[in-house]
């Protein structure tokens, strides 16, 4: 196992260009999550002001 | 048309000459950029002659864009870039014009200021004409893509750094060419084949980035 | 006439009705990308055999050269995106493109670092001026002057159409870009797969590649919809069907 992560003495570069990828491909997508659930929350948001609107002016 | 176009460039010409020192400071800017470089670098001359052609080409490029700031700015403000966009003439032709009045102001003073600069950097005569040639191919093409980022950045805040950031990567081709062929050339390749090159990448903006920059004022205007 | 069977694919230009649309494609594309990844690395480290000259170190292209095609390619379909939603007032098309742009940015940036950690057992630097990094590099700069752009813009509809023109007057630039610089210098070994002719390359190492292509082409079309639905739940906030879906809990 340990020669495998060796990887013929690129160890480094392998796993620096593997591990950068891997890590920005897994940051993306959580980022896109925390954008979409900050959306929702606007619209839920906006959605309380009108209810509120509406009650009030009844 | 070409009444249009005469009147343009003579408003944008008197314009810009009874506000001289904006003239000056683009220049001012060159000759100081260029300057710089040996106090950076060091006086040997060897060096000096290897990078003058990347200096004065890179200081021609940074001056350029520092000028794009009063392409449309000043019209923008006082709101003449309404009118002129309201005019029957294609507004293309009307940026053209003031891109030509553009160029004459701030493109052409680089260009006959270059070989005094070159010799600074002890280039070889022959090395000077070709340097005074592509940029006087050069300067032009710079203004005409740096006045479709000016006309796309219109009125924002940051304006003059983000032109730099969207005109830059799109001046690459012409510094390449520019560069080469005096670098060519001091070496004895010969730079021909660059100067077509610039010749060919002139000849394209003038024909698209027109066009573009209109577009362009149009969105910004809306 | 019947034309139950024509499908108005118009339809789809709605951002109401493509909303639902874009969660289906998310929801597959990610499962598909979560698939082909596994089985392109295991492939990549573990079937793809050593090579003679560049040993374990050749690996990298197995997610340098995607990468790369997919900066490119995303640009070519951003700047697409971008054109017809200039041309045909569509809001939507613009939205895709400003969904693809962070995408296309990243996968550049990855080319580019990949490169480098590859560049640098090979030719012994980390950075080397070469023609295809270099293009690569100016790719990347394209790409940060559209986001730039558009996000220094506060009016979606002008932001759309400014980015419009610039990714438009940037795809015209990419071919001239790229052969300046081709010219210019060029180390980069040839082209590995010649369109068309014998590729240099030993045949399963060509096949994890080309998977690893489909598997970063699942993967940017996942983040690219699930971001063009964020961003249609920023712009649509105010509309009554954004607001009726969240009320169902459908967003």
């Amino acid at each position: 196992m340990k020669e495998f992560f060796h990887m013929g003495g690129y160890a480094l570069y392998v796993w620096g260009s593997f591990g950068a990828t891997a890590i920005l491909m897994i940051a993306e997508p959580l980022l896109l999550a925390g954008r979409r659930r900050a959306a929702l929350a606007r619209v839920r948001r906006l959605m309380r002001m009108r209810d509120n609107q509406q009650q009030s002016s009844e | 048309m070409f009444e249009t176009f005469r009147t343009i460039l003579k408003r944008d010409l008197t314009l810009a000459m009874r506000r001289r020192t904006d003239l000056m400071t683009t220049l001012f800017f060159f000759v100081i950029v260029v300057s710089l470089f040996p106090l950076g670098i060091g006086p040997e001359m060897n060096t000096l002659r290897l990078i003058a052609p990347g200096v004065v080409w890179v200081a021609a490029l940074l001056a350029s864009m520092l000028a794009l700031e009063r392409l449309f700015a000043a019209d923008h403000a006082d709101g003449t870039l309404e009118q002129m966009l309201l005019t029957p003439q294609p507004l293309a032709l009307l940026v053209f014009a003031k891109i030509f009045a553009h160029w004459l102001v701030s493109g052409v003073p680089l260009v006959l200021m270059a070989p005094l600069l070159g010799l600074q950097y002890d280039l070889s005569s022959e090395g000077l004409q070709v340097l005074l040639i592509s940029l006087l191919l050069g300067t032009p093409t710079l203004s005409l893509i740096g006045a479709i980022g000016a006309a796309l950045t219109l009125g924002l805040r940051g304006g003059g750094v983000l032109v730099s950031l969207l005109v830059l990567p799109l001046t690459i081709p012409v510094l390449i060419f520019g560069a080469g062929s005096v670098e060519a050339t001091v070496s004895g390749l010969g730079g021909d084949g660059h100067l077509y090159m610039l010749g060919a990448l002139l000849v394209m903006s003038l024909v698209l980035a027109p066009v573009a920059s209109a577009a362009a004022l149009r969105i910004s205007n809306e | 006439m019947n034309n139950s069977r024509f499908i108005n694919w118009f339809k789809f230009s709605s951002p109401a009705a493509f909303y639902p649309l874009a969660g289906k494609i998310w929801l597959w594309s990610t499962v598909i990308t979560a698939v082909l990844m596994a089985v392109g690395l295991y492939l990549s480290f573990f079937v793809a055999p050593t090579d003679y000259k560049q040993g374990e170190g050749y690996r990298i292209i197995f997610i340098h050269v995607p990468a790369a095609w997919m900066s490119m390619f995303i640009y070519v379909i951003m700047a697409g995106w971008a054109a017809v939603g200039l041309v045909f007032n569509t809001r939507l098309s613009s939205m895709m493109a400003s969904a693809l742009a962070p995408t296309g940015a990243l996968m550049a940036f990855i080319a580019l670092w990949t490169g480098a950690f590859w560049g640098k057992p090979m030719w012994g630097t980390w950075w080397v001026w070469d023609a295809r990094l270099t293009s690569e590099l100016i790719l990347f700069f394209l790409y940060l002057g559209f986001i730039a752009l558009q996000s220094s813009i506060d009016d979606p509809r002008r932001a759309d159409r400014a980015g419009a023109i610039l990714a438009i007057v940037g795809v015209v630039n990419i071919p001239i870009i790229y052969y300046s610089v081709q010219w210019w210098n060029t180390l980069h070994q040839g082209a590995t797969i010649k369109m068309g002719g014998e590729s240099s390359m030993e045949a399963t190492m060509l096949y994890t590649m080309l998977l690893m292509t489909v598997a970063f082409w699942a993967y940017s079309i996942a983040t690219a919809m699930s971001r063009v639905r964020s961003i249609i739940l920023e712009r649509e906030k105010d509309t009554t069907w954004v607001q009726e879906m969240v009320r169902e809990g459908k967003a």
